[in-house]
């Protein structure tokens, strides 16, 4: 493809796709979504805040395009390992299409941030990202995955300097990954992955005595005595 | 608009109540236990915990994984409708620091949500004037209090431990959970530095106080509202008990706009706006109870302008709206490294801090006239929107299991920095006494009304240097306390001077008070000891408006008490006939 007829298929994927998809797809993606929320109906809601979940879920913001390459960059951040699925295992890309709309502030650092990823791929790999190969994919998030952090006292946390011109797509990529992490932790499949283990009726009896062991604590006469206990005896 | 009239009620009332949290349900409870014919005005929905509270879901469970909008800014769980701002009910700012004003909207109020911290006032905390010479002494002592909070301790349930404190005075307390591991961490670093760690004070029930009721079982959502009643609200603990006497009628998405007086200026009742069908109503009765808020109370005093009280009702003094304050605010955050890939358990609590720091120095002794506690926060939370954002701060900063990384990243590997991380994070926030001041003040915007045509507040509020030194000295121990358990600061270290040391807005802390306040004199107060206007003999202001002072204590405790003693005041002068 040459590199004329790629920024028509971007233009198509991005700004008129909207309008395209309107007829098709995007009546399947709402349906989609709209079974999603469905499920989350069972959380108390007062009049206005009902009326504005329905206003939000009756917009599509993301063209499938865009959806496609934050699918794609989400799976990226966080892959299918030993312990745990992808973020669109978990539902990800659902998640930040709702988050956008919900939090206006994201939509153009994501708009636009999907757009110069694309226009880094069609300059450097004749493609848009969705298109370039895993290695090409993987070739450009290397040079924006990677900020230049400082510790408290100065000192340069990076090993790497940020190639210039690529600073923007830098901030866009953390975002992304920002979204991603908490996107995914949030969900059922991540939320077992780091190990949350609360959210359940329980008698707290303390920390346990292997974790108080491990590190030198013990409880004082007075708060044994004092505190409500659930020994077995 | 289309048809428009006021209907009146026909029933005459005992008392008529404006506002359902601390002080208006504790009024409705006693009245309405005393065998009081009762009307109690909420102006948001009906509310129960029982059915609406959002307790046990899981973050997926909501669209935005529990994130704020404006109309829960504590995030899509909890269980406050509205909070900083309300559609159509706007408020302004006319110089100074701009006042952060939290409404609730449902029965029960904030109470569904607050964070059941129940700090009884001591002594001294009645009395700052003769200690201090700055603001003014209240016209009651803790001796005259104090068997009100003996009632309320034993009545809902209060956790804690008596430590024989001065100004932290003992009560009748249930037994309290014991820390966790990052309190452990948090005593021993300060207590190592002298500065007492004791077992928090929370109205939580760890044992059961009586059938209504449940017992705790731990899930640390307090905040959520308790399905089973097992911590205190309003909406739960005295509300719903109270309708159940038959003497309540609660009257929801009722507006107050104003209360009535006669010839004398006697308050006969109130009108008030039903949202539902955006009709006027009056009610009536012998009495009237304002429980609107801090804030709002004084909003319909000053709206409430008739011939017999030109300046507003009960305003003769010209202090209410005036003596505005807040619990003072500042905080910091760090991690510690020792609790890097912590073993796993579940550690969620009750609903709040296990242990906390009461104020321990002596003011004499520092450049700031009154003191503050400290709250603590950590371990493993739920994961919530926002959850694990800014990795890149954190990853490149330690080694993760024995590896060197670069900042960010991404992959397998940053979702084992993700777990690494997880309950390492611990965070501190005092809340102390400001000065109540008469030049901070809210009072009748005279340009703007809300889409019910009443008049809007405007505030004017400014801190002074002694809450500004007060925050320093916070910032001062947290970062103390931070360095002894061998944590590192990753936020609200970087307050200084240039921002008052992280000193929060005035009203963000949400212990509004001291609009109404209750003093000997009527020149210089707008309520007698007893809760009681001195203009208007038969109005009673039962809320935060009331105080004279705040003391470095949470309200909510203090707000039950004196509505409690001015409700039994309320049923023994009706009984008498005197009002």
């Amino acid at each position: 493809m040459d590199r004329r007829k790629s920024i028509k298929t971007l233009l198509i994927g991005t700004v008129s796709a909207g309008v395209l998809v309107e007829a098709c797809t995007t009546e399947d993606k709402k349906k989609v979504l709209a079974n999603d929320n469905a499920k989350i109906s069972g959380l108390n809601r007062m009049k206005e805040e009902a009326e504005h979940e329905k206003e939000v879920n009756s917009k599509t913001f993301f063209t499938d395009h865009e959806l496609a390459t934050i699918t794609l960059l989400g799976d990226i951040i966080i892959p299918k390992d030993e312990v745990s699925g992808s973020a669109s295992d978990a539902k990800v890309p659902e998640f930040i299409e709702f988050i956008v709309k919900d939090m206006p502030q994201h939509q153009t650092p994501m708009r636009g941030g999907l757009r110069w990823l694309d226009m880094q791929c069609l300059t450097r790999f004749d493609k848009t990202f969705k298109d370039c190969s895993h290695e090409q994919q993987i070739e450009i998030v290397n040079d924006i995955a990677y900020p230049v952090i400082k510790d408290k006292n100065g000192k340069l946390l990076s090993k790497r300097t940020i190639k210039p011109g690529y600073e923007q797509g830098v901030s866009f990529f953390s975002l992304v990954r920002n979204l991603t992490a908490t996107g995914f932790y949030t969900s059922a499949i991540g939320m077992k992955d780091v190990g949350y283990m609360g959210n359940t009726p329980n008698q707290w009896n303390g920390v346990p005595e292997d974790v108080l062991k491990q590190y030198g604590l013990a409880y004082t006469e007075k708060e044994l005595k004092e505190c409500i206990s659930f020994d077995k005896k | 608009m289309g048809e428009f009239q006021i209907k009146k009620q026909p029933r005459q009332y005992d008392a008529v109540i404006i506002g359902s949290g601390a002080g208006g349900g504790m009024a409705a409870y006693v009245l309405a236990t005393a065998g009081l014919k009762v009307c109690l005005l909420e102006a948001g929905p009906m509310y129960d915990p029982a059915t609406d509270s959002c307790q046990l879901k899981n973050p997926w469970e909501s669209p935005r994984r529990g994130a704020s909008t404006k109309y829960r800014p504590f995030g899509d769980f909890d269980g406050c409708y509205w909070g900083w701002e309300i559609d159509g009910e706007p408020y302004t700012n006319n110089g100074g620091q701009k006042w952060e004003w939290w409404r609730a909207r449902m029965l029960g109020g904030r109470t569904n949500h607050w964070g059941r911290i129940s700090l009884r006032f001591g002594p001294k905390d009645f009395k700052r004037k003769s200690i201090d010479g700055l603001g003014d002494d209240w016209p009651i002592s803790y001796d005259d209090v104090k068997p009100y909070y003996d009632k309320i301790d034993k009545m809902l349930g209060v956790f804690g431990t008596n430590e024989g404190l001065e100004n932290d005075p003992d009560g009748f307390f249930l037994p309290p959970p014991r820390p966790r591991l990052h309190e452990l961490f948090i005593k021993k670093a300060a207590t190592g530095i002298g500065i007492p760690v004791i077992p928090s004070r929370l109205s939580i029930l760890t044992k059961q106080v009586n059938k209504e009721r449940g017992q705790c079982f731990y899930c640390a959502q307090c905040g959520r509202s308790c399905k089973i009643y097992a911590d205190f609200s309003a909406s739960s603990c005295l509300v719903i008990p109270a309708i159940k006497t038959g003497n309540l009628d609660l009257v929801t998405n009722a507006m107050a706009r104003e209360v009535l007086t006669n010839k004398e200026g006697l308050a006969t009742g109130v009108s008030y706006i039903n949202k539902d069908d955006m009709q006027e109503y009056q009610v009536t009765g012998r009495t009237v109870i304002l429980a609107a808020s801090a804030c709002e109370s004084a909003r319909l005093l000053l709206n409430s302008r008739s011939q017999r009280h030109p300046n507003g009702l009960a305003n003769s003094s010209n202090v209410v709206g005036k003596y505005l304050h807040d619990s003072t605010g500042a905080d910091m955050g760090g991690i510690i490294p020792e609790l890097f890939d912590r073993k796993r358990y579940n550690e969620d609590g009750v609903g709040g801090m296990h242990v906390y720091t009461p104020w321990w120095l002596d003011n004499k002794k520092l450049d700031f006239p009154r003191g503050y506690h400290i709250e603590y926060g950590g371990g493993f939370g739920m994961p919530l929107y926002g959850f694990n954002w800014g990795i890149e701060k954190l990853n490149g900063a330690y080694k993760i299991k024995g590896k060197e990384k670069e900042p960010g990243g991404y992959g397998a590997s940053l979702k084992e920095d993700y777990r690494f991380f997880f309950g390492s994070h611990v965070g501190m926030a005092g809340r102390g006494e400001a000065v109540a001041r008469e030049d901070n003040y809210c009072e009748i915007d005279p340009e703007m009304v809300d889409k019910f045509g009443i008049p809007v507040l405007r505030f004017h509020t400014q801190y002074s240097d002694y809450e500004i030194k007060q925050a320093k000295h916070m910032k001062e121990t947290f970062a103390e306390i931070l360095h002894a358990m061998g944590a590192v600061i990753t936020w609200g270290g970087d307050d200084g001077p240039q921002n008052n040391y992280g000193l929060h807005a005035p009203g963000n802390i949400i212990h509004e008070a001291g609009t109404v306040r209750m003093g000997d004199d009527p020149k210089k107060s707008a309520l007698n000891k007893w809760s009681q206007a001195h203009d208007c003999k038969n109005l009673f202001c039962v809320d935060g408006g009331q105080f004279v002072s705040q003391g470095d204590k949470n309200i909510t405790w203090s707000i039950l008490a004196l509505s409690m003693r001015a409700s039994e005041h309320i049923v023994e002068e009706l009984k008498k006939n005197n009002l």
